[in-house]
């Protein structure tokens, strides 16, 4: 076996130029599906990095009416729904895919933030518990976090996210200032920002409207003011960070399944449901890919092509080491002996090929994403899968030529000069 | 006896016409022996050694190697037979041109599953014996006729077979390199090993302890004035 392997490498370095010929074929189209897988994986994460998010793994599990969360803006507050005590919180958050979990309340507020008279117009206020900023992944940048004292003493402060501080100071320090909530004044004593700072990537017009929601601006407060500029009434909504991105499906039904336990409400399309990222990913990615499928069976051809090419230099191999063959016969090699060698130099050969397309491949992929944006990302497995494939084409082709000269009859193999 | 061949007929399909090549041969062979088969070019003389050498098999007649009746075998294992019990040298060499002299004797070894190590050691001394030790690195370009037909020797022998087969072994090569190639053949045969040669040569022949002669696919052992006062099928 190792001999074989020796021979096949100094069979094929011996004919360069053949070999790489050859080898093309199998080049060509193992780097075109390395470069395509590419781009369908790079594609996919981007969608589900865009509508997912930085990593936090978190996913809102809010209320809804019908098909709508309910804006309370506009609309009263259904009859039936429980404040979420510690205990139901408790509950959630012992759910195997539930890291933490955090309730708050929001609304967008299109003309209810002003410094002096600068408005946050589109902005979102949000009511926040203690955990809130944990459960996101929020950090400190400027000032402080809230602290229990805000939510016993009710104090009125109010923390920014870098959007609502740009809007409303403009690069002054925000910090100590007094902003106006529905007329309500509120000291800033804080900004906070995403810990992995994320952009949606954006390539086109639709992309923009799948993705590009809310860089209007957040302001926070804790939620046991909330009523003073808001009513006391509004249920809470609930985020909760699952342990990890495949979780967060499962983490967002169970939670909202255990707030829905406790709802009364007589109207029964009201209910707790958690916003389903991953699906909606999953939806937009097999559109992308089904397009990019078609792609990959076209680079098989070319697999094919380059197959058939090796097993025609296979056979010329065969032709040109007759007598070779005749007298490896003649010394007492074995039909399995010859079998084998061929078999192993014609899968080297396409192996070889395979790994050559692999970098080429990734090559390619590189500058596909340089010229046109689009986004790539390298599978391990794939380019595995790859080269193990077009080991098993030599294979293939490699069967014809090789039993072909296993059974050459050594006389006349012999008598070829 | 090592070689016992009898009635040996082998017939060739050309253009639908069979075409006899070897008629009725009858050949014994002791061991330790050392035979020439002489005869004009199409005489047949390669057909017979084929045949010797199982790498062919007669259209009829009967063939024993050893004692073993060896037509009844199957190919797996002639291979074996070809392997270990007999050695072949041809005219042109048929060495592995890109492998070193040493890979070239230690291809039968291979087949025979021997590990590197021990390979290297005996193809070492099958190379030691022909007189080619400094050379083991060498590829054939770099050798010599004469030298390349001693690695060929050396590659017949390291296996050890009883029985040595040489289809003109001394064709390509200058005299001198000839008389090198035939001295290691009488220090061989010295050593009991068993030897079936061709050659057209006169000079060459007579270094064989039985001179044998094939003639229009006839055996005689006597060099005939004419065929038809050769004794047909006698030994
Ligand atoms: N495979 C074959 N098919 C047809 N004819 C053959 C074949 N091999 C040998 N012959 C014929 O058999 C005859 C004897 O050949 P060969 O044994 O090689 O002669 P020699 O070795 O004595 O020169 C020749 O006439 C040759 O043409
Ligand atoms: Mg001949």
């Amino acid at each position: 076996m190792f001999e074989n392997l020796r021979l096949s490498f100094q069979g094929i370095w011996s004919h360069k130029l053949r070999s790489f010929l050859t080898m093309l074929g199998i080049i060509i189209g193992i780097a075109a599906i390395i470069a395509i897988v590419s781009t369908i994986k790079g594609t996919n994460e981007q969608i589900e990095q865009n509508l997912i998010g930085s990593g936090s793994n978190n996913v809102n599990v809010q209320l809804y009416q019908g098909d709508w969360t309910i804006d309370f803006s506009y609309e009263s507050v259904p009859q039936g729904v429980p404040v979420i005590s510690e205990e139901i919180l408790r509950e959630i958050t012992d759910l195997e895919e539930v890291e933490s979990a955090a309730l708050y309340r929001y609304r967008q507020d299109y003309d209810g933030v002003y410094y002096q008279n600068t408005s946050l117009s589109g902005g979102y206020v949000y009511g926040v518990d203690r955990d809130y900023f944990i459960t996101c992944d929020l950090l400190v940048q400027k000032g402080r976090g809230f602290v229990d004292k805000d939510f016993t003493d009710f104090h009125k402060v109010a923390i920014l996210d870098e959007d609502s501080a740009n809007a409303l100071f403009q690069g002054e320090n925000p910090i100590g200032k007094t902003i106006e909530v529905r007329q309500q004044p509120f000291v800033v004593v804080g900004v906070v920002t995403k810990k992995d700072v994320f952009e949606p990537v954006i390539n086109s017009m639709e992309d923009y409207y799948t993705y590009a929601q809310d860089s209007s601006g957040k302001v926070y407060i804790p939620e046991a003011v909330w009523p003073v500029p808001y009513r006391y009434d509004e249920p809470q909504q609930l985020v909760v960070k699952a342990g990890s991105t495949s979780d967060m499906t499962g983490a967002g039904k169970k939670s909202a399944d255990i707030l829905n336990g406790y709802l009364t409400v007589s109207d029964d399309t009201v209910s707790y449901r958690s916003e389903n990222l991953l699906e909606q990913a999953k939806q937009i990615q097999q559109l992308s890919e089904s397009t990019n499928r078609m792609l990959i069976w076209i680079a098989g051809i070319s697999l094919l092509v380059g197959g058939i090419g090796v097993m025609n230099i296979m056979l010329v191999s065969v032709t040109e080491r007759t007598s070779e063959i005749g007298l490896k016969k003649a010394i007492g090699a074995r039909k399995t002996m010859i079998l084998g060698q061929f078999l192993t130099e014609s899968a080297v050969l396409t192996s070889l090929g395979g790994v050559f397309g692999v970098l080429v491949g990734i090559i390619l992929a590189e500058v596909i994403s340089k010229l046109s944006d689009m986004p790539v990302a390298i599978s391990i497995p794939a380019a595995a899968a790859a080269v193990v494939f077009s080991m098993v084409i030599g294979i293939v082709f490699g069967l014809i030529p090789s039993y072909k000269a296993a059974n050459l009859d050594p006389i006349v193999a012999l008598r070829h000069e | 006896m090592i070689l016992n061949l009898q009635n040996i007929y082998k017939n060739y399909n050309q253009d639908k016409l069979e075409v006899p090549v070897l008629k009725n041969i009858s050949l014994q062979v002791e061991e330790g022996e050392y035979v020439a088969i002489m005869g004009p070019s199409g005489s047949g003389k390669t057909t017979l050694m084929n045949i010797i050498g199982c790498l062919d098999r007669p259209t009829s007649g009967s063939y024993e190697l050893a004692g073993e009746s060896v037509l009844s075998l199957k190919d797996r294992e002639l291979s074996s037979v070809r392997l270990n019990r007999i050695g072949f040298v041809f005219q042109s060499f048929q060495l592995m041109p890109r492998e070193s002299a040493l890979n070239n004797v230690s291809l039968p070894l291979s087949y025979a599953g021997i590990k590197k190590k021990e390979r290297r050691e005996r193809a070492g001394k099958a190379l030691e014996r022909v007189g080619l030790a400094d050379r083991a690195t060498f590829k054939p370009s770099q050798l010599s006729g004469g030298q390349k037909q001693r690695v060929a020797i050396a590659r017949a022998m390291v296996n050890n077979p009883k029985l040595l087969l040489a289809d003109e072994p001394t064709g390509a090569l200058d005299s001198k390199s000839g008389r090198q190639v035939l001295e290691l053949f009488q220090k061989l045969n010295d050593e009991g090993v068993t030897i079936v040669m061709i050659t057209h040569d006169v000079n060459v022949a007579n270094q064989a302890k039985r001179i044998l002669h094939i003639i229009d696919g006839e055996i005689y052992d006597q060099n005939p004035a004419g065929i038809e006062t050769g004794e047909e099928g006698s030994v």
